[in-house]
Formats: structure tokens, sequence, C-alpha cells
């Protein structure tokens, strides 16, 4: 093995990215392909909890040991992906005494710094808890942005050399002679960055190793080459609700089960979860009874809940895999650890290993593991750097000024742009041009947006999760066709409005779960401003020929005078 | 005591001004209590009637020729074609500023999302922008302002295949104002026409917007902004802009808050005042006394119930937008007068997947009799003397459609109309 061995990464989701970074920092070739997006699959959808390791303290130790010292590893190099809330283990008078008592043991048993506070204490810390909530243990639970993770973790990847190829989705496994050589991918539009309308094409992807880093999906890619990889897929639900009725993790301290845990992100709180077993991790039902059991039970926590107005719910598909024999039935007994399945090792067929199992909070650990696993292939000995080496944006974190002189900008707004920014704050913010506000209710600005469409390309929902913008209550309704004229800029008008339709559809179907009270009204106005006054819905350019002739030219033409000199209206004042 | 009139209009849109509007005319002494703010400033300022039908056919180009052919439920049968005809000639009258009223057929207008959409009446200030006119155009946007993008509106107009050339330029405003002016700060420096420092010399503002704009014109017969001249002046603006740029000049009509859409409610609450009726906003009704007939309601104001009795009653509060209709996740209601709404149980059933999909959402709200008096669950009127108007009307989709303002002035003017035939 003379040369840099050749590494191909199927998912861009927090592992395949994490291992993508990992790798090309030790050195190696490294081509990462995703069927959508950045985050498209598992990573896109989960609460954004970062684990203290609280929730596996009683029934899964080792997880709960990985948990807190990656939660250490990340705040550390993601620092601007990262708010340390905290987080509570809350108790109701039901709950159990004794499952408390193990859980605070669990956690000191961890290393995970535990503190029970009382309820008094507990809502003097969160003042919308339930009046009985008995008592609480005290975590360094934590909120993450997965999205804004996996994109520093790309771009660092880049950075070493990595080719990044999203919307480029596995066709087949290359097998030749007994043994995997690579992999056939299709591209939505052409190698590199997203551009809508531009032909795509099948490309052989040649390499020395492939990691099939697909989580919920890596069964299938087992089927490209008859490998039996038996992950079992299981949903989840989550609300978002339009404010952040609490600032710390609320966990429910009982033993399992739904709709038991509450995770502030930027300007929203997130309620999670369910766990049910499906068949196919794209095509599952969405059902209401989940979203309503989210605001039922947790209400029990936060009786404001009940009121609240929420913006839109998701699901997410967890990868979850137990090993052959072990006959889980419920998947919530199913292990949150993670496996590593040499495909030589377990069936025979050298160049492939497969990363199924496991959490995104543990996800740079994962890489790091599977990344000796394939340097181990090669004889490669390169240490981990991961751990030690800050990602991109939060490298400096000292150097924060005042926004609002430096970039021009209101400053709630600057605040904000910076802290999603972090360390690339200064190259990002500064521009020659004015830098309004694109999207209001995330206070993002048109340098954040034209910064983004530089990483993604033409797919403005790529520009969304990197900044956030259409995110907030209003969920595109006003910024929608801001943002689809600021990638005018970069890309002609045919290619912007398959963009922008792709991202108000996306919207949409997020909302759909949450089309009662405020968010109802939010969406017949969303609804009256595209339709109504854009006529977005019966767009002339996307249907057929209008006869302009046959309608009214104007009272002062109808007499087929045209006079151009002549104001329409005598220039009245008063209308 | 409480205070009496012969109509009370809650509701202070276009529905409910319209019905003020046409019983004062009917002789009525009538008084119209609004609470929150209209959801006209939402809206472009377009009049639509009716641009395509529930089908999706059109752009329509007669919409009265179409309303034959509505489904039975639509409010427009409800009040008939002549009402409709009747209702924007009020309207004509009331508002003298716009324009269409010269024939029965729709006007395309370019909208600030780059699409052209029909329309039945526009203001002035709208009119030589018509898609529908041939002449070519130039588009000019502010670098500040994200809401009008103009090479891209323009790319997208052409897109859309209007009969004529359409350029889009983009220029910094002059004058200070900040990188996320509001509309109104625009307006308001050039309805004052406030001296701005160009390059060392204070020109006013509507000499220094021109001096950018004319060395970008190609030849253009007109020119395109988005809808920001002038709050209290735009005739003067457009006509000062127009006559140091040699075009007729147009505005673009654009989303919230829009200023063709406060310009309207103005020349509205100025017709409504010239009427004699009484107005009072900002105070919500919270009580209802009454059975077969409303007895009177109740309007809070600074903690007060003040009671307001009147022979006959307008509901005019507008659909979920302006918060007349309303919902939690067991059902749909009206909060004011508690009329029912028809609606499906599972509100999985209020939406479809698609975005623009047939979202039976769009068409809740009241169901009336011939009379427009709403309905129970068992279609007897709720009240003998309440009539509704407006969004707060189902059995038709506005967005789609493109007949939100058409239906409430018809409506409103019905229902304004026959609460003062009945008060007599």
């Amino acid at each position: 093995m003379g040369q840099t061995p050749h590494i191909a990464v199927i998912g861009g989701g927090s592992t395949g990215a994490g291992i993508a970074r990992d790798l090309a920092m030790r050195g190696l070739d490294v081509t990462l392909v995703e069927q959508g997006n950045l985050t498209h699959g598992t990573t896109g959808r989960m609460h954004g909890l970062l684990h203290s390791g609280g929730r596996y303290a009683v029934s899964d130790q080792a997880s709960a040991r990985e948990c807190i010292e990656e939660n250490r590893v990340l705040r550390d190099i993601a620092s601007h992906c990262v708010e340390m809330t905290g987080g509570l283990f809350v108790k109701r008078p039901e709950d159990s005494e004794e499952y408390f008592e193990e859980k605070l043991e669990g956690c000191r048993e961890c290393d995970i710094p535990a503190e029970v506070v009382t309820g008094e204490e507990a809502r003097q810390m969160e003042p919308h808890l339930a009046k009985d909530i008995d008592k609480a243990i005290s975590v360094p639970d934590g909120a993450i942005d997965p999205f804004r993770l996996v994109v520093a973790n790309a771009a660092s990847a880049q950075e070493h050399g990595a080719r990044i190829e999203t919307h480029s989705k596995v066709t087949d496994l290359l097998v030749e002679r007994g043994e995997i050589v690579g992999i056939e991918v299709e591209h939505g539009s052409g190698p590199g960055k997203r551009v809508h309308g531009t032909a795509g094409g099948t490309e052989e992807i040649r390499a020395d190793y492939v990691v099939n880093a697909t989580g919920a999906w890596a069964g299938r890619i087992g089927d490209m080459a008859d490998l039996d990889i038996e992950v079992r897929p299981s949903k989840g639900v989550m609300t978002i609700m339009n404010i952040r009725q609490v600032d710390t993790v609320i966990n429910r301290c009982r033993p399992k089960g739904d709709a038991d845990i509450v995770v502030p992100h930027e300007t929203t709180a997130i309620l999670g979860t369910t766990d049910e077993e499906v068949e196919d991790p794209e095509d599952y039902p969405e059902e209401q009874w989940e979203v309503d059991m989210m605001i039922d039970t947790l209400s029990e926590l936060i009786p404001m809940l009940q009121e609240a107005r929420t913006i839109r719910s998701f699901w997410g598909v967890r990868p979850l895999y137990e090993p052959p024999g072990v006959g889980s039935t419920d998947p919530t007994d199913i292990t949150r650890d993670f496996f590593l399945l040499d495909h030589e090792e377990r069936d025979d067929l050298p160049g492939m290993t497969s990363i199924v199992g496991g959490k995104f909070t543990t996800y740079r650990m994962m890489g790091e593991q599977i990344s000796d696993h394939v340097c181990g292939k090669f004889g490669i000995d390169a240490d981990c750097r991961t751990a030690d080496v800050p990602l991109p944006g939060s490298e400096d974190f000292s150097v924060l000024r005042d926004y609002m002189d430096e970039f021009g900008l209101r400053s709630p707004i600057g605040r904000r742009s910076v802290e999603r920014l972090g360390s690339r704050a200064d190259e990002v913010l500064k521009t020659d041009g004015p830098n309004p506000t694109v999207c209001e209710c995330e206070g993002v600005t048109r340098a954040e947006i034209h910064d983004a469409i530089e990483g993604s390309g033409s797919d403005l929902n790529a520009v969304r999760i990197r900044t956030r913008a259409s995110m907030g209550n209003c969920q595109g309704g006003f910024c929608s066709h801001r943002m689809a004229s600021e990638l005018h800029a970069e890309y002609d008008e045919a290619v912007v409005r398959e963009a922008w339709d792709e991202l108000l559809q996306e919207r949409w179907k997020g909302q759909r779960h949450a089309l009662w009270g405020e968010q109802l009204s939010q969406a017949a106005l969303n609804y009256a401003l595209h339709a109504t006054t854009q006529n977005r819905d019966r767009d002339p350019a996307d249907g057929d020929p209008v006869d302009f002739s046959a309608f009214d030219a104007g009272r002062s033409r109808a007499g087929g005078v045209a006079d151009a000199d002549v104001a329409a209206d005598g220039g009245t004042d008063g209308d | 005591m409480a205070i009496e009139s012969d109509v009370l209009v809650v509701g202070g849109g276009l529905a409910g001004l319209t019905g003020a509007l046409s019983a004062a005319r009917e002789g009525a002494d009538v008084r119209l209590v609004s609470y929150k703010q209209s959801t006209l400033r939402q809206a472009s300022g377009l009049v639509d009637v009716l641009g395509y039908t529930p089908d999706g056919d059109g752009p329509l180009t007669d919409p009265f020729a179409a309303i034959q052919s509505l489904p039975d439920s639509h409010p427009y049968r409800t009040v008939g074609v002549e009402t409709v005809r009747d209702a924007l000639s009020l309207f004509d009258e009331a508002v003298p500023t716009y324009e269409g009223g010269h024939t029965d057929a729709n006007a395309l207008l370019p909208t600030h999302g780059g699409t052209v959409k029909p329309t039945a009446r526009y203001p002035a200030g709208a009119s030589a922008g018509l898609a529908s006119d041939d002449r070519d155009t130039l588009l000019v946007g502010v670098e500040e302002m994200v809401d009008f993008d103009a090479p891209h509106v323009a790319a997208h107009l052409g897109a859309a295949g209007v009969p004529f050339d359409v350029r889009g330029e983009t220029i910094r405003f002059p004058g200070d104002l900040r990188a996320d002016a509001k509309v109104t700060r625009y307006a308001k420096l050039l309805d004052t026409n406030g001296e701005v420092a160009v390059r060392g010399r204070k020109v006013p503002a509507r000499d220094a917007l021109a001096q950018r704009v004319n060395p970008l014109l190609e030849g253009e017969a007109r020119v395109g902004f988005p809808a920001i001249l002038g709050d209290d002046e735009p005739g003067a603006i457009r006509a000062a802009l127009g006559e140091k740029l040699g075009v007729d000049v147009f505005e673009v009509p654009m989303g919230p808050p829009s200023l063709p859409g406060l310009r309207l409610e103005d020349a509205l609450f100025d017709a409504l005042d010239a009427a004699g009726v009484s107005i009072e906003t900002g105070n919500p009704v919270v009580d209802v006394d009454g059975d077969d007939r409303v007895e009177r309601v109740f309007v809070e104001k600074n903690g007060a119930r003040i009671p307001n009795s009147a022979d006959q009653y307008v509901l005019a509060t507008g659909g979920f937008v302006g918060k007349g209709i309303e919902s939690d996740r067991e059902g749909v209601s009206e909060p004011v007068f508690d009329c029912h709404v028809p609606h499906a149980e599972d509100r999985y059933d209020w939406f479809e997947t698609e975005l623009f999909g047939d979202h039976a959402f769009a068409r809740y709200g009241v169901a009336t009799d011939d009379d427009l008096r709403p309905l129970d669950a068992s279609e007897r009127p709720e009240f003998d003397n309440l009539r509704a108007a407006g969004s707060v009307l189902g059995g038709y989709d506005f967005a789609a459609e493109k007949s939100g303002s058409g239906v409430s002035i018809a409506t409103g003017y019905a229902a304004g109309q026959r609460a003062a035939q009945e008060a007599r």
C-alpha cells in the first residue's frame, strides 16, 4: 500500500460527517456521499439534546459514560453549536421514589455531575414547572444544533481534502472478485454543489474501502451486496413549540416512556418523543395521537403546554440495531449502543464495514472507532485528533466584540448571528453592501444567507438548516420569497423557482401537524400571502400560456390611446 | 344605559367597513366596533373579485360571467351577481382613486412574487403597471429591501410570458435609512420630500430618487417601484417621479405591512366619517345577550363592560387570519356570537398534504341562509337579527380563487343594506 487509501463514506449524517472528518484529518483520501442534504436522515430529525448521559444512567451505563465523556468534548470542539442549558430529571408525586434514587446513584456511578434540588428550587429555575413536582436531579444536559454541527464537520473534512457529494444516492455497491471495490452513485444534479435543473448522471466511485454510515438505511445498502444488516428503525415524534417554555432541558424521572423530554432549542422548545418500530425508514405513518400525546403528557410537567402554540412536528427514525439472537420485542429495550459490522469477518465479503446503532451525542466517538478500524486495515498509525481540534466556527470564540457597531446590525440580531457563526462571524458578516434582515423570526441576515448559498448551491433547504432562516414562528410565510430572491443573485430564475417551491413544500410538511389555534391562523395568513398576494399557487410561469390581450389594459389604454406622457391618474393626491 | 344604534357592525375590515357604509347609505344609524388591527394592512390593496374557478380554471377574464357557475354554497351565489355589481358600484363611488370599473374584464397585475394575478379593481398607483398593457417596463428595487428584488421579479415576469420587455435594477435608496428600515420610513421620507445628502449636497428626496433611477432607463415607458411611494401623498409622489423621469410610474403591491392596504383602509374610514357612522376601534366584543334575537353586546373598554344595543347586527370579524374564526385541537368556532362553524371532526381532515392542495380549512366559516344569517347545526338561523359578511363566511377559498376582497365587499354591502332595511 504505497498510495494514500481512498475511503468512500456513505451517509451525510453526524456519523458519516464525523468519520469523514476523522479520516481526512488522519491524511486519508475521503469521498462522502449523501442521498439528500447533509443531515437529511436521522440527524436532521432529532430533538437537539446534548446528553449528559443521565437518561441512560440506570438502564445502560456504558452508554451513559460515553455520553458524559463526549458531552465534555463537544462543549469544547463545537462551542458554537452547543448551548449549555443544564438539565433536570423531575419527579412527579406518582413517579417512583426508588427509581429517583437509582437515577441519582446511576449518575454518580457514571461520573455525571448530579445534584438533588427541591421542587421549590426547581420551580425557581423553571417557573413554568408544575406546582406538584416533588423534586429533581440536575445534570449537565445541553442543547446542540445538529445541522450546524454536521455542516462544520463536513467543512472541516473538506479543509482536509475530502470530497463531499450531497444529493448523490448510492445505487450499487461495486463487487469484484469477491470484494467491495467502490460504489455507484446517481448524482441529483451533477457532481459538486447542487444546482436545480442541472443534469445529474451516474458515477462509479472506486475506493480502497467503503464505510456504510447510513444508520436506519444501512440494510438497504447491505442489500446491494446481499448482506443482511438487521437495523430496526424506530420512529419518534418531536413537536416544536413557538417559544421556550423552559430554558433547561426537562426530563421526566421515570424508567422509560413516551413524551418525557422538553429541550429548549434556539427560540423554540422541542417536545419528545415516541419510540415505535417501523418497516421503512422513509415511509411510515405520522399520526395525530403522537402529537396529542406530546402535549397532553408533557403538560403534566409544564401545564402551560396545554394551551401553547406549536409551530410544527416532525418525525425521526432511530437506527437501532441489536445483534442477532437478542430478540427484543419492544424497541425501547433495544440498546442505544453502536456496532461495527466488518463484512469481511461477518459475511466473508471484504472491503466494507457498516456502523449501526448509536446516538448523536457520541457521533465523534463512533467516528474515531471506525476510523481506527479502517486505518488498521491499511496498517496506518495515525492518531485521532477530532477530540482536540475545534470545528470551524469554534476555533477562537474569545474575540467577540460589539456586534452592533461592528456589523451595522441591531444588537439582538447581531448577537444571534454571532452565536450561530461563532469564530466565522467576521468572515461572513463583513460585506460591502447593506446587510438587511431576511428572516425576522430567527434574525438571519443577507450575509448569512449568501454564505450558506456559497456552501450549499441552489438548495434553499440546505440554506435553511445552515442559517435557521424560515424555521421560526412564521415558518417561511414572510421570508421564503426573500430567500429565493437572495438565491437569484447566483442562479437563474427557473432554478430559483424550483428551489423556492421545494422550500415552501418542506415548510408545509411539518406545519400540517400543528394546524390549530394560532398556528392555523398563521398558516391561513401564509396561504393568503403566497396564494393571494403573490399568486404562487397559480404561477403562470409554471402553467399554460396566458392570453394577456384578453384582459383589461387600463382605462387610458382601453380606447387604444397610448400616451406615455400622461400619468394614469393625473397625479391626484389622496389614493 | 346601552349605546344604541339601528345597526351595529362588529369588525373593521373590508366587509365591516363596506357593511357600515351601505347601511348608512340606506339611512340607518350605524355604529361600528372593531378590535384587532384589520387584515387590510396584510393585504395587497388589490380588489379581486374572482380570478379562478374553485376547480382552478383561469385566470378568468370575466369574473361576473363565472359567478353563475359557482357552487350554491358560495357567498356570491347567496347574494347574486347583480348585488356583486351594485356593491362594486358603491365601492367605486366611495373610493374614487381605484380603477377597473370601466370594464367587466379582469386586469392582470404584477405581484412582488414575480407572477401576475387577475384582479377587478386596482389603486391608481398600480394602474400604469398592468401586465395586460404591453409597454416595456423597468422595475426598480432598493438594495436594503428584501421584499422586492427587482431583477428577480423581472426575470420571473418574463418567465410568466408578459407581453413586454421587463428589466430589474437595484438602487441604494437616497438618504440615511438603516438597512432594515420599514416601508413606512421610505414612505414618510417621500411624503415630506425631506432633504437627503447626495454627494455632500442636500437634495429633496423625490429628486434624489429620480436621479438614482434616471441613468438606468433604457427607453422604457414605465417604471415600477415596490409599494413604498408615500402614505399621505402617493399621487403627488408618482407624478413628481414620472415628470422627472419622463415615464409613467407605478407601484407593485407587496406583503405586510402593505401601504396600498393601509391607504384603502384610510379611504374607507373617510367615507364612513362622511356618511356619519360612529366608529369605535381597539375594544373587543366580549359577551352577547339574547336568545332568538341579539339584544345587546358588551364591548370591553378599560376593564369595563359597555353594553351596545341595536336593532340589527352584522358580524364581519374575519376568518382564521383575522381571528374571526378560531380553532383548537378539538374543533373550529366563531368566538363572538358562538355561531356554528361546520367542519370535519378529525383535524387531520382540515388540510391536504400538498402545500397548495384543496385545503378544507380555507373554506371554513359560518354557513348562512339566503339572507346571510348564520345557521346553527340544525340549519336554523342562530339569531333573527344577525347577518355575517366577509371572511367569517364559509364555503369559498378566497386565496385560491382570488375572491377575498370581492366577497367582503359584496356580502358586506348586502348584509349592511338588508340590516338597514329591516331596522326601519
